[in-house]
């Protein structure tokens, strides 16, 4: 199985990646809480203590509004190509929310606020799961579909 | 107040994770195929996020406390332990399989495709699973 190509965005991916550090600094400014989303929806599914469950709807109203608005501003919606079977789709979410709530963190709260902080916690998470992904995508497309 | 500073955050957050790229799984596993359709755009992801948390942590925790809160609640966790390891490496293997994490997945809600609405639903289940079973192990835990 080979990939889709996409194109290299260098200067879109580094203003991207500049808002996602922005709402993670606005979320320690207002809450003094790191922005993880796997903490946010962990949260909202659990619902750690009375009237915690209303900012974290608030805030996933407001993500799944990001791509609205660029939509709105630019005209177009951004691009989500998902190149892999139902039977992926399902297995991977799946693993994925059994992974990030053993390993306390995802992307976002380790990879972005836990390394931002220094942790060595999150150093590690983020070393550890970047190179578990590379190899899965290896594994799959130049082993197993190659 | 709260709701609105947070609903404003998610949306910049989701702009960002619009705008990146992150939001497209073929971007994302293109990004780790290096031996097949490499695509690096992802570096500059990361590289943008964390110069700029790297520095706006630093300003914002110089206060005393946030500004809605009493008080920063900041990770405490120290153990590099089997879990952390174990949890991360298992996350990984998710993540290159479907090409989203959590936090590109519910931005890319907004797209309206029905796949990512699958993953989502997946994701929470294995969430719900997985918070169901530390909780049996060893009563609550905090989750970054």
């Amino acid at each position: 199985m080979t990939g889709l190509e996409t194109e290299f965005t260098p200067l879109q991916s580094l203003a991207g990646g500049a808002l996602i550090g922005l709402s993670a600094v606005l979320l320690m400014f207002f809450q003094g809480r790191i922005m993880g989303a796997t903490g946010i929806l962990s949260g909202l599914i659990a619902g750690t203590a009375p009237g915690d469950r209303g900012w974290r709807a608030a805030m996933v109203a407001g993500m799944i509004a990001g791509p609205l608005l660029v939509l709105a501003l630019t005209g177009q919606m951004p691009a989500v190509e998902v190149p892999v079977s139902w039977p992926m789709i399902l297995a991977g979410g799946f693993i994925v929310g059994v992974g990030v709530t053993f390993g306390s963190g995802c992307t976002s709260g380790h990879g972005v606020c836990g390394n931002a902080r220094l942790s060595p916690r999150s150093m590690v998470a983020t070393a550890t799961f970047m190179i578990t992904c590379a190899i899965t995508v290896y594994v799959i497309r130049h082993v197993v579909g190659g | 107040m709260r709701f609105l500073s947070a609903f404003i955050v998610g949306l910049i957050f989701g702009v960002g994770i619009a705008i990146s790229g992150m939001i497209n799984p073929a971007k994302v596993l293109n990004f780790f195929d290096i031996a097949g359709t490499w695509d690096p755009s992802l570096i500059f992801v990361m590289g943008g996020a964390l110069a700029t948390t790297f520095i706006g942590y630093r300003i914002v925790l110089r206060r005393d406390k946030p500004v809605l809160e009493e008080r920063f609640q900041l990770p405490t966790a120290r153990a590099i332990d089997a879990r952390l390891v174990g949890g991360s490496a298992v996350f990984g293997i998710g993540w290159g399989i479907a090409g989203f994490c959590p936090g590109a997945a519910i931005p890319a809600l907004g797209s309206g495709k029905v796949e990512v609405a699958g993953f989502v639903a997946a994701l929470l289940a294995g969430l719900w699973v997985a918070r169901a079973i530390r909780d049996r192990q060893t009563g609550k835990g905090a989750v970054a």
